[in-house]
């Protein structure tokens, strides 16, 4: 049998990788051809990468989303790990051990890239998630478009440490940076018929090489009731661990809901529609009886599948067995009062 | 060298093969190994080798199942010598497969794991494969076979049987993309296609003509 265990080294120890990761990507930019970049991003990024750990209160990298450095998004950036500056740190997740940078940026779930956890971050290398516009349609007093630099520069960005609980029964601690979604929302200026708000991720074939199997309906499609959109605890994600969202987790935008599962964070947003009907998400599609709209974490509710009472923690090694999964991930506190009255089994 | 690919292999020859194939059998075990050493086992290590260890365990059933159907299609027999070994093999990866699902993803804990067998019909089918499976093992020696004779027979009918749970097990874990446990229950049906051909079909198209000639 197997007897190593993941060593527990703290998360700021872990940055020197940062490092190590910059060697491959030299290879890899040189492989595309690209020295000339590769050698430029050498030379801005990984010795200042190694003294920012996601435990530091300012990123060590060029301003991003700031009036005086725009530029630095338009850049394409090859998995460069563009560091963000100027967010905030919040107390959310204070005492948690976070997920390690490796883990997080490996197994993913996001089937445009392919149905292997593994292939999103090898599928994805070559996606362009800069420039980047989402345009905000529907119940609003006026449909319009956002650039990803002007969405930086809408509200400060936040450091937030949240707890993930896929559907599958594993979870992470991610530290994502990101801005409240009302803020985005406010912005959008929605009218009184808007009751749920639609996330529509980016269809295209060309960048997104699963979208060639017709696993989901694409482009994947998902949605929150407007109280949920507007609850704090909503964020839009433009990044995780100090730097921009690596492409295989959701470039250049995300939602994040750390109370549901994590099928609910729609990937590479390109579109926000403000409905009045509830919308109907790729996961509904796919498997009414196995995903709900609501997709609350429940250890009440079972899956047909997988065991919901308890999960996996990523990074806990060979023998670290389960833990309880919580309701609503944790965070009934902060949401519990939504769904007052509702009957949790029939809107699961 | 292969001259046994032409004729039949002598005894000698065959404790080679034996001893190759055995050989072989063990590298994806010998892998699970390196890569737990070397800490490479993805993010989710359980999981890595819980899919790892079934799909062995998959692979080795239904090699299993491909040497009666080489020797209807070309009429040798010899490597019918090594059905028992790849049988075991096949339990000796389920064997690891379950003691990871008891030990490593549920840490024995007896009430989750009982649940998670009774509301999960994929797991429940999984369990039911390696509950069948568990006498084939047993009574896999020659002294069982000489005292079991033709029940010996029946008995290890039901690998059909666990074959087509374990592809069932296999096809309800996997969440929409079901290309590769379709592929196993395509290569399952082929197997399946041909003993069937040769038990049914062409024994009917044999007695016909002895029929039609009778006549």
């Amino acid at each position: 049998m197997i007897i190593q265990r993941k060593s527990d080294i703290i998360p700021s120890e872990i940055t020197p990788k940062t490092v190590f990761d910059n060697r491959r990507e030299f290879i890899q930019k040189a492989g595309f051809g690209l020295i000339a970049g590769a050698a430029a991003g050498l030379l801005s990024n990984p010795l200042k990468a190694a003294t920012v750990s996601s435990g530091t209160t300012e990123g060590a990298g060029r301003l991003i989303g700031r009036a005086n450095a725009p530029a630095i998004i338009k850049a394409p950036s090859f998995g460069a790990h563009q560091k963000i500056a100027n967010y905030a740190k919040t107390t959310y997740g204070a005492g948690e051990k976070l997920t390690a940078y490796e883990d997080v940026t490996t197994y993913n779930n996001y089937y445009e890239f392919g149905t292997d956890k593994n292939e999103p971050a090898i599928n994805s290398k070559l996606f362009k998630p800069y420039p980047w516009t989402v345009s905000i349609e529907g119940e609003v007093k006026k449909n319009k478009t956002i650039s990803i630099e002007d969405i930086y520069k809408l509200a400060p960005l936040e450091e937030r440490i949240y707890r993930m609980r896929c559907v599958e029964g594993w979870s992470m601690v991610i530290p994502w940076i990101g801005l409240p979604l009302a803020q985005l929302i406010k912005w959008a200026e929605p009218n009184s018929n808007a009751k749920y708000v639609e996330f529509i991720s980016l269809a295209d074939k060309q960048q997104m090489p699963g979208q060639n199997l017709q696993v989901l309906d694409w482009p994947y499609v998902e949605g929150l009731r407007m109280d949920e959109a507007m609850n704090p605890l909503t964020i839009m994600a433009v990044g995780l661990y100090g730097e921009q969202l690596p492409n295989q987790n959701g470039a250049p935008m995300r939602l994040v809901t750390p109370w549901k599962y994590g099928f609910k964070g729609a990937k590479a947003i390109v579109k926000i529609r403000f409905v009045e009907k509830m919308p109907v998400s790729s996961w509904m599609k796919a498997g009414p009886n196995e995903y709900g709209f609501y997709a609350n974490v429940n250890p009440n509710v079972e899956h047909p599948r997988w065991t919901q009472s308890s999960e996996k923690r990523i990074g806990g090694g060979l023998f670290a067995g389960r833990i309880k999964t919580q309701m609503f991930n944790g965070y009934a506190d902060q949401v519990g009062q939504m769904y007052a009255g509702m009957d949790l089994r029939k809107n699961f | 060298m292969l001259a046994f690919l032409k004729n039949n292999p002598t005894k000698k020859q065959i404790t080679w093969i034996k001893a190759f194939v055995f050989t072989v059998c063990l590298i994806p075990l010998v892998r699970l190994i390196w890569l737990g050493v070397a800490d490479n086992l993805s993010a989710n290590p359980i999981e890595f080798i819980e899919r790892s260890t079934g799909f062995w365990a998959l692979f080795m059933l239904l090699a299993t199942l491909t040497l009666t159907p080489i020797r209807l299609l070309t009429g040798r027999a010899w490597q019918i010598q090594m059905r028992r070994m790849l049988g075991l093999f096949m339990f000796f990866y389920v064997c690891l497969h379950i003691i990871t699902y008891l030990w490593l993803d549920f840490a024995f804990d007896w009430l989750d794991i009982t649940k998670d067998i009774a509301k999960h019909p994929r797991i429940l089918v999984g369990f039911a494969a390696f509950v069948l499976s568990v006498p084939l093992a047993l009574t896999s020696t020659n002294s069982m076979m000489k005292r079991l004779r033709e029940r010996w027979k029946q008995l290890h009918q039901l690998v059909y049987l666990i074959a087509i749970l374990a592809i069932v097990h296999f096809w309800w874990l996997v969440k929409k993309d079901i290309r590769e446990p379709l592929l196993y229950a395509c290569i399952l049906m082929v197997l399946f296609g041909i003993r069937i051909y040769y038990k049914y079909i062409k024994v009917a198209k044999v007695t016909s003509k002895v029929q039609t000639n009778s006549l």
